[in-house]
């Protein structure tokens, strides 16, 4: 099999996870040797697919034959698509090749399971091994991590790696029961936890005085949610990205809606979730990370699911009317922070602002807030919104988008606005 | 009024708008031009003033990193902006002028800095070398890029390069000015046409292979690729070819796998790894764990 056959078929492979951060690594960049590569940016995203899905790293498989039987998997075992197998020194040149040429930021190496966990770790750890010390690579490396592996190999592939992750996949093991039958949620926690623990080893060592610096470890890891596989509510889902963040550290939940791949599992009935509502995931991620938001005001018992035609933010709001109005001029931090239609960029614009100006709603359009979703939350020195916006019942119906953009579904994919890809990107909600 | 005739360039606009300053010339009273043919710096019809030591008059240094990106912007405005920056930072009093993003000029003028930044980011992007020899002496292999950007930012952005390609050589040519980099040297000349530059590397069609196959036909989404990759870069993207096709040709493609048979579950194959955590999912789902404190 020539290399183009083998590239096409473990690419079709990978595209299923969606991490393709190259943000967040150590800096180090290839001054002084005869190697390629820097990292410690913000991460550059090269090209772009009509998925709308960045093109960061070469994102590919090892090999996509697997052991396992994860049901939503396109290279479970039970499926009968074309398996390849990449030597090596066959990714080595793949990723040394596109990224002299720019093409990319670096490698993204996951790989189905062969033979055994430490197996597979062990021919993922060689691409990162020769990129690293036969070829002074300094590009980026994020290595996908199998729980099961050895300590010992985990913490080699941290070595090479600037990013590392594991994929729950399913938020509870009830589900990975039914649909992953390999993957088990205690197992993948725990491996989680020794990656953590490595970390902060890291950092620990880096900031005492005067310390040799300590040899290099991967400086964050991830992981990836599958969305509308299982039964699983929003609630559920959150909790379960809250937790990982909480215990873990972790720097990014990533959430795939469950994507329709050819020969579906019979135990997977196919009914591919609406791409919304992963973005509306994405969205209450931001506010649990960046608003300080707890997941019970986003979903709760009572509410599991985020509204789809609402971002969570406005949601919130508009279940919470008794907060607003809020005087920009004189509301804390963390109260501009729950404004609709107000993100963390221009939040700290106008605390900055208002220490020498009263400010007045000319000066907010400076800022190009979206006017006519803020007016209604918001008291400025010329401006208060009538009583009867905030407490009639229309209120909701004035944010909902006309009733054709609600029916989503694959033959006529969403178009969502422009500031909504925005949002998704700044996290501005 | 008098005209100041500055190079397009920062250096040029800073060594002027100082003596300016120091004279305490009113913002009103200049017309800023470029020329990038004239070197010399002419200010007509000197006005001694009762001036301030030059020493004297201090400017936060975040003025000195803004004044820096939109000096590279192309609009023709941002010398006289940026005098009337600094003009209200110093001597018009308003020494918190830069915490008023509310502030009409200073919005402006971040919109520029942004303008510049983005330009810059999309270049440390949207570069494409192509190698064009390996050099018989060195062993170095020596790449090529064309690259039209908006703004006059090559020398902001080139240090990027230098940093990340400093084992190989190359040139990145643009329509105004040229980078250079030799392993050793970064050097710059004037810029060139689109001509100049190769067309094609061997390596193009193995990309394409790569952007094709990481699109998930399932979840097109043309307006996010568009907002961060608009048409005007495509032309010099080898994968952009792809995209109209890739687009015309999803819903089939998706129609296609919904269409495809349902597989049952296929038994495990006898293997001891698979085994072994097959009993262990039996088992001990709670394994105590020895590494994380947390809960």
């Amino acid at each position: 099999m020539d290399i183009n056959r083998k590239l096409e078929i473990l690419a079709d492979a990978a595209k299923y996870d969606a991490s393709c951060a190259s943000s967040g690594a150590a800096c180090k960049d290839s001054r002084g040797s005869k190697g390629v590569g820097s990292t410690g940016g913000a991460g550059i995203c090269h090209s772009y697919t009509p998925d709308g899905r960045c093109v960061s790293l070469l994102k590919v498989l090892m090999t996509n034959a697997c052991l396992y039987d994860c049901h939503y998997c396109i290279n479970r075992r039970s499926s009968n698509v074309i398996r390849a197998r990449f030597t090596p020194d066959e990714v080595v040149k793949l990723t040394l090749d596109f990224y002299k040429r720019n093409y990319i930021e670096g490698l993204f190496l996951s790989s189905g399971i062969i033979r055994s966990a430490d197996h597979t770790m062990e021919l993922v750890i060689e691409v990162a091994r020769k990129l690293r010390e036969e070829h002074q690579f300094r590009g980026y490396i994020h290595l996908k991590t199998i729980p099961e592996a050895s300590q010992s190999l985990i913490a080699l592939a941290g070595s090479y790696a600037d990013r590392m992750s594991i994929n729950v996949e399913l938020p509870s093991q009830q589900s990975l029961d039914t649909l992953a039958p390999e993957k088990n949620l205690a197992r993948t926690e725990e491996a989680m936890g020794h990656i953590r623990g490595k970390i902060d080893e890291r950092y620990a060592e880096k900031r005492k005085p005067d310390a040799p610096k300590p040899p290099p470890f991967a400086t964050g890891q991830s992981t990836q949610m599958l969305v509308g596989a299982d039964a699983s509510t929003d609630a559920v889902i959150l909790g379960c990205a809250d937790k990982l963040y909480t215990a873990h550290h972790l720097r990014r939940v990533y959430y795939s809606a469950f994507s329709p791949i050819p020969e579906p599992s019979s135990i997977l009935p196919l009914k591919a979730p609406p791409l919304i509502r992963e973005h509306r995931l994405y969205q209450a991620d931001w506010l649990l990370r960046f608003y300080d938001f707890k997941v019970e005001e986003i979903a709760s018992t009572a509410t599991p699911n985020l509204d789809l035609a609402l971002d969570p933010k406005l949601s919130w709001a508009l279940r919470n009317r008794e907060t607003f109005p809020l005087d920009v001029n004189k509301a804390p931090r963390e109260m501009l922070l729950r404004i609709p239609g107000l993100g963390v960029r221009n939040a700290d614009r106008i605390l900055s602002a208002r220490r020498y100006a009263r400010l007045r709603l000319a000066d907010l359009i400076r800022l190009r807030l979206q006017m006519k979703k803020l007016m209604l939350f918001i008291i400025t020195a010329d401006h208060h919104p009538a009583k009867w916006g905030l407490d009639s019942d229309s209120l909701r119906a004035r944010f909902l988008p006309p009733p054709e953009q609600l029916e989503i579904n694959f033959d006529a994919p969403p178009t969502p606005a422009p500031s909504d890809f925005l949002s998704v990107r700044s996290g501005e909600l | 009024m008098r005209t100041v005739v500055i190079m397009p360039e920062y250096e040029s606009w800073r060594a002027a708008a100082r003596l300016l300053l120091a004279q305490g010339v009113v913002p009103d009273d200049i017309l800023w031009t470029d020329d990038a043919q004239d070197a010399s710096l002419f200010v007509g019809e000197e006005t001694a003033a009762t001036v301030p030591a030059a020493s004297a008059i201090k400017v936060p240094p975040a003025f000195m990193d803004i004044a820096r990106s939109a000096a590279a912007h192309s609009d023709a405005r941002r010398w006289a902006l940026l005098y009337r920056l600094l003009w209200r930072l110093t001597l018009g009093g308003e020494r918190h002028l830069l915490s008023m993003s509310t502030d009409r000029d200073v919005r402006q003028i971040q919109d520029w800095c942004k303008a510049v930044g983005r330009d810059i980011h999309k270049m440390h992007a949207f570069v494409r070398f192509r190698l064009v020899s390996v050099d018989a002496a060195t062993g170095r292999e020596q790449f090529v890029a064309w690259f039209e950007p908006d703004h006059r930012i090559v020398r902001l952005a080139v240090p990027f390069f230098e940093k990340r390609f400093a084992g190989m050589d190359w040139s990145i040519l643009t329509p105004y000015e040229c980078a250079h980099w030799d392993g050793k040297r970064l050097h710059f000349t004037a810029g060139v046409p689109r001509s100049n530059a190769p067309d094609a590397d061997a390596l193009d069609d193995l990309w394409r292979t790569y952007y094709r196959n990481i699109f998930n036909p399932a979840r097109v989404k043309i307006n996010a690729m568009q907002s961060e990759m608009p048409k005007k870069y495509w032309k010099n993207l080898p994968e952009a070819s792809l995209i109209a096709g890739l687009i015309a040709e999803s819903a089939g493609r998706v129609q296609d796998m919904l269409k495809t048979e349902e597989r049952p579950a296929k038994e495990a194959p006898k293997n001891a790894y698979l085994k072994s955590l097959h009993d262990m999912n039996q088992t001990d789902v709670t394994k105590p764990n020895h590494d994380s404190e947390e809960t």
